[in-house]
């Protein structure tokens, strides 16, 4: 059936744009300095910066590792549609869910 | 079968493909018991709080964790490029570590128990329980996929040119990797860095 | 082309197709889904059966047919039979049978994985029946509710265990439903020529991508409450049972969407065929149904509007669940528009597709009744809700599903389905099914309750006589069934030829012979129109009246197309079957608490993953070949 193939098929094999060992250690470098700061928030006072600092050092480490050593970034988009869908509903339902909880206090009707 | 991805509709592997799908589930999963355990984080009826954890400890084993992701990629990396004997080595070093991280698991599992943190002591101490336990589930059965991924190729049932399984296991534990990652910052490192101030 | 099953004698893999054997370690799809569809058969025997005994139960006021105990177990497995073991597997043999056929495919992504869904749910719907023998069946009800549910007296470990096993079953089957969507059209079919129930399925799918994972995370902390003294919904120590509520709900709304969705694609394949036009805005009804699928997620706690959740959420979600009938109605429009100034042709499938939009529109309406909350504070654990979620479930899902059965009888077959029996089984169908469910609309209003095992006496002679009407129903359901399920059988036998297009249809799977040949496609087709059958046999006037297209004129789009020497089809294999009875001594394991029976499931299942990755696979091997081995390219029918 391969007379039936689309150019962009075709394309779509043919990429080999993997980065080199030497970009995933420089990754898993940064990683380790990620986590370093993050536990460093356990020993040191960061006051009111300390969790907003914690979030984004999650997200940053979390983007990382998905889209360099999953491939996320050098994969078919579709892979990351189904990835951030599922995450998405998650974080949405869960959030809401926990947002109506608090409501349990409210007066009944 | 003989996937050859030209065939298939969107030119990508049936498998990977499907593996990202599942992946993508899994989110529900976790979020689920995660939004318990953030939802019973003082309900400890009494028993010991967040304050329990010792986040030295649980920091190295996250890094030993995440360091683990590196190993995992490098082994398919070198699958790639046909070379059995490193992957193997590097797909050795990532259950090794897979097994460290489980062992520290079990060890603070084990610490916490003698403090008088037991499953049903309260909602707090299920729902952490459950959540990290299912995490380790889920290492342990990286640990297996692993396993046998390096039985295979010495057997010859996995050849040079099959970097897909490689990359089919290194999508799931590069998954419970970030999951940990998630894990390591909302369930022990917010939580008590909250309490301590 | 003919020498698909000479080539299948590799050692360690079953060769024979037909038989006990061939059926046992089958991949083909075909097969598999028609061994869902008799397993559903059996299991909405035992849920009408069920039914049944609540029915005469309730005939009278006061009465004592069953102990209150017995009652509970019944309406509780009723529920449960209904929705998992029934609505849900017969929705996953249209899936298996159709979704291969309907995009062009010879199957369907992993066909080994797809025999595993298959027994997974057998034996999980026989894990839950077990439980009558072994001390006495869940009767907590179908949502479980904690802390009840917690309790042993309510036997509802068996329920987290038994449906978390169908979850996987549902799981596994969602990923290899999607992938094969996605990913094994045939070339030509893109998204908007698609067939809707291709587009249902994935829509479909991927709510229960979606929604199985929570439920499942609830059915486990149940087990983990119920068995291993865990505190997760334990008011005592602090636990939320409300917790329990809002995950089930959550999985629960998407549900409903998970159980209508395919019989919605069924009966938007039906309709435009017989009513010789095609479907009234094809790209409504898709992009209707995915927001639907979309907003199912949003609307779940209309479910606990009695319960503590507060006004402001109350009111967000009385919104939210008025807003999903927006594209539920505009399905409805479409569908009659799509009949409207249509040469209606009114035999059984078109019958009962006629049923479900009128049957399901008045469930619709007594549906958004419930979103007004002070209304649904009235309505709440009456029989009006059992009212409404039998117009849905049972005059929807099931009145189009069984309008598929008789649609696709002849493509499985090759027969057709007796006409008149037909038309007498809809009939006393649509009749049974309104008086039995109608009159239940007004005994709730009055204030009947549900899951109550004796109708209290108090409540007046004219519930009775409602109730006694119901029960009425049931018989005349009863006897209807009688003639469906003689109807199937006698038609198998001895039914009518069929033709391999008996309806002069539209879509890809009635282009292949009837019944359909081992391999679906001689050749692959490749598509070029939404309706692709319907334009190769059909061409416009200067007026845009269809004219046939005399036989041999056309130009045949495949003629040129490359023959396929060589189908390769999957394999069959006895490990899917081996594999999944590992789910028994891990259920019971579960149940009892058992360590031991646990780790024995455990390692069950995992020894038969390996034998699954081990056992040898086709043309000497399974994916990307080495060079040196590289043969003819292959039409393919899946990975294994």
């Amino acid at each position: 059936m391969s007379s039936t193939q689309t150019p962009e098929q075709q394309a779509d094999q043919g990429h080999d744009n993997h980065p080199t060992p030497r970009q995933y250690v420089n990754i898993a470098l940064v990683l380790a300095v990620l986590t370093a700061l993050e536990v460093s928030t356990y020993f040191f006072e960061f006051g009111a910066i300390a969790i907003p600092l914690l979030v984004v050092l999650m997200v940053v480490k979390f983007l990382y590792v998905a889209g360099w050593f999953m491939h996320l970034k050098f994969d078919s988009p579709i892979y990351s549609r189904l990835m951030y869908t599922g995450l998405a509903f998650a974080l949405v339902l869960y959030a809401v869910m926990a947002v109506v909880t608090l409501f349990d206090h409210a007066p009944m009707i | 079968m003989a996937t050859d991805v030209a065939t298939t509709t969107l030119g990508i592997d049936h498998r990977k493909l499907g593996m990202w799908t599942f992946l993508g589930s899994e989110f529900l999963f976790f979020g689920a018991f995660v939004s318990a355990y953030l939802l019973y984080l003082d309900t400890t009826a009494g028993g010991p709080g967040v304050e329990i954890f010792d986040i030295p400890f649980t920091s190295i084993s996250s890094f030993v964790l995440l360091m683990s992701s590196l190993t995992m990629v490098l082994a398919h990396h070198a699958h790639t490029k046909g070379d059995l004997r490193r992957m193997r080595l590097w797909i050795l070093a990532t259950a090794g570590q897979g097994a460290v991280f489980l062992g520290g698991q079990v060890f603070e599992f084990n610490v916490f128990f003698r403090e008088g943190l037991e499953l049903s002591t309260s909602p707090f101490a299920t729902s952490f329980y459950i959540l990290t336990g299912f995490h380790g589930l889920h290492v342990f059965v990286g640990i297996l996929l692993l396993g046998s991924l390096y039985v295979l190729s010495l057997t010859g049932k996995i050849k040079a040119n099959q970097d897909v399984k490689t990359e089919m296991i290194g999508l799931y534990w590069h998954f419970v990797d970030i999951i940990w990652v998630v894990i390591f910052t909302v369930v022990y490192l917010i939580p008590e860095i909250a309490v301590l101030d | 082309m003919s020498s698909t099953t000479e080539q299948t004698g590799y050692a360690g893999r079953p060769r024979q197709r037909d038989g006990f054997v061939g059926w046992i370690t089958t991949t083909d799809h075909k097969k598999i889904g028609v061994m869902y569809f008799i397993t559903v058969l059996v299991f909405f025997a035992l849920g009408g059966i069920e039914s049944g005994f609540i029915r005469w139960q309730l005939a009278q006021a006061e009465q004592n047919v069953l102990t209150e105990e017995i009652y509970n177990q019944f309406f509780t497995m009723h529920g449960i039979t209904m929705v998992f073991l029934v609505v849900m597997p017969l929705s996953a043999a249209f899936f298996n049978y159709l979704i291969p056929l309907m995009i062009g495919a010879r199957d369907v992504a992993f066909p080994r994985l797809n025999a595993f869904s298959y027994w997974v749910y057998l034996f999980g719907g026989i894990f839950l029946y077990s439980s009558f023998a072994l001390g006495g069946a869940p009767n907590g009800s179908w949502v479980g509710y904690a802390p009840l549910s917690t309790d042993a007296v309510s036997n509802m470990a068996f329920y987290a265990v038994g449906l978390n096993i169908l979850g996987v079953s549902s799981l596994a089957a969602a990923v290899n439903f999607i992938v094969t969507i996605l990913n094994m059209r045939a070339p030509g079919m893109t998204f908007m020529r698609m067939p809707v129930f291709v587009w249902m399925a994935l829509v479909t799918n991927f709510l229960l991508l979606f929604a199985l994972p929570i439920i499942a995370v609830a059915l486990f902390m149940l087990n983990v409450d119920a068995v291993f003294g865990g505190q997760f919904f334990e008011p005592a120590t602090g636990g939320d049972p409300i917790l329990y509520q809002h995950l089930f709900w959550l999985f629960g709304h998407p549900e409903v969407y998970i159980m209508i969705l395919p019989a919605m694609g069924i009966i938007s394949e039906i309709l435009p065929v017989n009513s010789r036009k095609p479907l009234f805005g094809y790209a409504a009804v898709v992009f209707a149904g995915a927001a639907i699928g979309f907003i199912g997620f949003g609307v779940w706690a209309h479910h606990m509007f009695t319960s503590a959740i507060g006004p402001v959420a109350r009111s967000a979600f009385a919104l939210s669940t008025m807003f999903i009938a927006v594209p539920t109605g505009i399905k409805i429009f479409n569908w009659v528009f799509t009949m409207w100034g249509g040469k209606l042709r009114f035999n059984t499938p078109m019958l009962f597709s006629i049923g479900f939009v009128s049957m399901f529109t008045i469930g619709g309406l007594s549906g958004v009744t419930h979103a007004i909350v002070p209304h649904n504070a009235q309505q709440h654990d009456t029989y009006y809700v059992v009212a409404h979620f039998h117009y849905v479930l049972f005059g929807g899902a099931l009145f189009g599903l069984i309008a598929g059965i008789y649609f696709w009888f002849p493509k499985v077959t090759g027969k057709m389905m007796d006409e008149k029996l037909g038309k007498w089984h809809f009939w006393t169908w649509l009749a049974g099914f309104n008086l039995t469910f109608g009159p239940m609309h007004m005994s709730g209003l009055l204030g009947q309750p549900r899951r109550t095992a004796v109708l209290p006496g108090e409540l007046g002679s004219t519930v009775e006589l409602y109730n006694l009407l119901s029960s009425l129903g049931f018989v005349v359901l009863f006897g209807s069934a009688l003639v469906f399920l003689y109807n199937l059988i006698d038609s198998t036998r001895n039914g009518e030829a069929s033709g391999d297009d008996p309806w002069d249809a539209r879509t890809l799977e009635w282009i292949t012979p009837s019944p359909t040949p081992f391999e679906n496609f001689h050749v692959v087709p490749t598509i070029t129109h939404r309706d692709e059958f319907w334009h190769r046999k059909y061409a416009e006037d200067e007026a845009g009246r269809a004219i046939p297209v005399p036989a041999g004129a056309a130009e045949d789009p495949d003629a040129g197309a490359e023959h396929d020497e060589h189908i390769h089809m999957p394999d069959p294999s006895y490990w899917p079957l081996v594999q999944t009875l590992g789910f028994f001594p891990f259920g019971y394991g579960l149940v009892y608490g058992n360590f031991l029976l646990i780790g024995l499931g455990l390692a069950w299942l995992v020894i038969g993953m390996y034998g699954w990755i081990i056992e040898p696979v086709a043309e000497g091997d399974d994916d990307e070949p080495d060079d040196a081995e590289q043969v003819a390219p292959t039409a393919t029918a899946g990975a294994h």
